[in-house]
């Protein structure tokens, strides 16, 4: 069902190099909506629940983003193709749990989804590559101005925005930043700063369900709190919380450089030869030793081209992308050696590490 | 040694601690390992410690009164077990549950953002269409048939304006 998807040239985070940027790999966005006068999915009944998917699809799928978009029905994906989903970050694993009147819409370039029934009658999710919190709120902004003019949404002007968890009021929005800080993990900064960030009222994650030492040094940042505040300071908060971290990160990059240099260069020196020579590779391993690579890149010790390479095989080298991609079941181990001749063959198209190169950050 | 702590959620030992600062207060959540999995607190693209405080700070029953919601049915002990609200209405019966609980989650208890500037034009017309189809009613009944008109031309009038504003942008 979802091959197209799958296939498409043109989707955001797999293909797109425009917007690669060091230290940031993704912005997210995404609003908690719900019609009026109809119960949160939660409490709404099977046939209210379809109503709403016929009514939000149809009022969606006329907006011109929308317009050669797909629709997917929960009930009509199977495991696998929900699971190649959720690791684009197109769909969420509550999602994959409700059946009745579930669906997503994507739109053509993989910018834009929009999950219907999930906690909320509607989540609105917007992404990019890169550092991009402004240009994509404007975008979301502006897409639920337009589908607010066919649809009527729950609202008080106390609580705002109604949403079925409290944690959601007000704006419903969530900004999340997903950022590879292996600078700061290495020199055993992160917890420090994750200590400080949550303080702020921002949430750090790691990327698939790690704890705070996140497999390929991701971590996802965002704003915890939704009332009280509008979008744009919400967003500017987040913002500075960010650019406080880039800079952190980058410092303890130069830092570590400075103190261990050989011990640095040999990390990404022997990760890129497990990279293009190993025969078996968990996840796990082919994620931190991906990260090295993009470290590689924004160290100028590979083309800056690469980059967009290394945030593909991120997300192409999880285990659902693994299992899709062979047409056929197959066991956990023998995904090792498919994901290791994939990254063999991807890495001998690379040129090698230019050591001489190293110092300037892209 | 030291005394076993429980989970805040059923009885058994709490394994897992976790401690989030929330408007510079400090929350603490202890679990156990099922609960904690239940949670989804391993799974940290599905956790957040505030939902947790939903139901956590919804305690102690006794001192609470209890409500139901007219339209969806939702009751207090539904929210204290599951943390989430079934429907619009829902936010005015639960009002003053939710006030504390709102003061320790975010910034504000007042939205300050964005207004869904059509949904509440729709929803004050539609207001007024059924104040006015209620009186043309009434005129009708008590054979007021100037007044009636009146009613009646208002009621075409704001028909028509919403219909052309409908029309205009598609």
């Amino acid at each position: 069902m979802i091959e197209s998807l799958i296939k498409n040239e043109r989707a955001e985070l797999t293909q797109d190099a425009k917007s690669s940027a060091a230290v940031v790999l993704s912005t997210r966005l995404r609003l908690a909506r719900n019609l009026a006068e109809i119960p949160f999915p939660g409490r709404a009944s099977k046939s209210q629940r379809s109503d709403i998917l016929t009514k939000c699809a149809q009022n969606i799928q006329d907006l011109k983003q929308m317009k050669s978009g797909a629709i997917f029905k929960v009930s009509e994906l199977t495991e696998l193709e929900k699971q190649v989903l959720v690791e684009r970050h197109l769909i969420s694993r509550e999602l994959c749990e409700n059946k009745e009147g579930s669906a997503v819409l994507i739109d053509r370039a993989q910018t834009c989804s929009i999950m219907v029934n999930e906690e909320d009658h509607l989540r609105i999710q917007f992404l990019k590559a890169g550092f991009n919190l402004k240009s994509i709120w404007k975008k979301i902004d502006a897409f639920d101005t337009e589908l607010e003019k066919s649809l009527n949404f729950a609202f008080s002007s106390e609580f705002g925005f109604l949403t079925a968890c409290p944690t959601n009021l007000g704006t419903g929005l969530r900004a999340s930043v997903m950022m590879h800080l292996p600078g700061l993990v290495i020199s055993n900064q992160m917890e420090r700063v994750i200590r400080a960030v949550n303080q702020l009222g921002i949430t750090v994650r790691g990327l698939f369900g790690e704890g705070s030492d996140a497999t390929g040094h991701v971590f996802q940042i965002s704003n915890q709190q939704t009332l009280g505040e509008s979008e744009a300071e919400i967003i500017d908060r987040l913002s500075n919380v960010l650019k406080a971290t880039i800079d952190h990160e980058i410092n303890a990059r130069f830092k570590y450089l400075e103190s261990n240099r050989a011990s640095l260069l040999d990390q990404i020196g022997r990760a890129y030869g497990i990279l293009k020579n190993a025969h078996e590779i968990s996840s796990n391993e082919a994620m931190n030793l991906l990260s090295f690579m993009r470290l590689a890149v924004d160290f100028n010790l590979l083309p800056d081209e690469y980059r967009t390479i290394v945030d593909r095989l991120f997300i192409e080298c999880q285990p659902g992308h693994i299992q899709y991609a062979a047409q056929v079941g197959i066991e956990p181990e023998a995904r090792d050696i498919t994901r290791a001749d994939k990254l063999r063959e991807e890495f001998n198209n690379m040129p090698s590490l230019d050591f001489d190169n190293i110092g300037k950050i892209a | 040694m030291a005394e076993k702590m429980k989970c805040s959620n059923c009885d058994n030992e709490a394994t897992v601690h976790l401690t989030q600062i929330v408007n510079n207060k400090i929350h603490k959540v202890d679990l156990c390992e099922s609960c904690a999995q239940k949670k989804g607190v391993t799974d940290p693209q599905g956790f957040s410690l505030a939902e947790l405080l939903v139901k956590n700070s919804l305690h102690p029953v006794s001192a609470e009164k209890q409500a139901t919601c007219p339209q969806c049915g939702l009751t207090t002990a539904d929210i204290r077990r599951t943390g989430r609200l079934g429907c619009a209405n829902c936010f005015s019966v639960f009002n003053s549950t939710l006030q504390p609980l709102l003061e320790d989650m975010h910034v504000g208890t007042t939205h300050k953002g964005k207004v869904p500037e059509h949904s509440l034009s729709r929803q004050n017309h539609e207001a007024e269409l059924d104040g006015l189809r209620n009186a043309l009613a009434r005129a009708i009944e008590t054979e007021a048939y100037e007044e009636a008109a009146k009613y009646r031309d208002r009621i075409h009038l704001i028909e028509t304006a919403t219909e052309a504003k409908e029309v205009s942008r598609t």
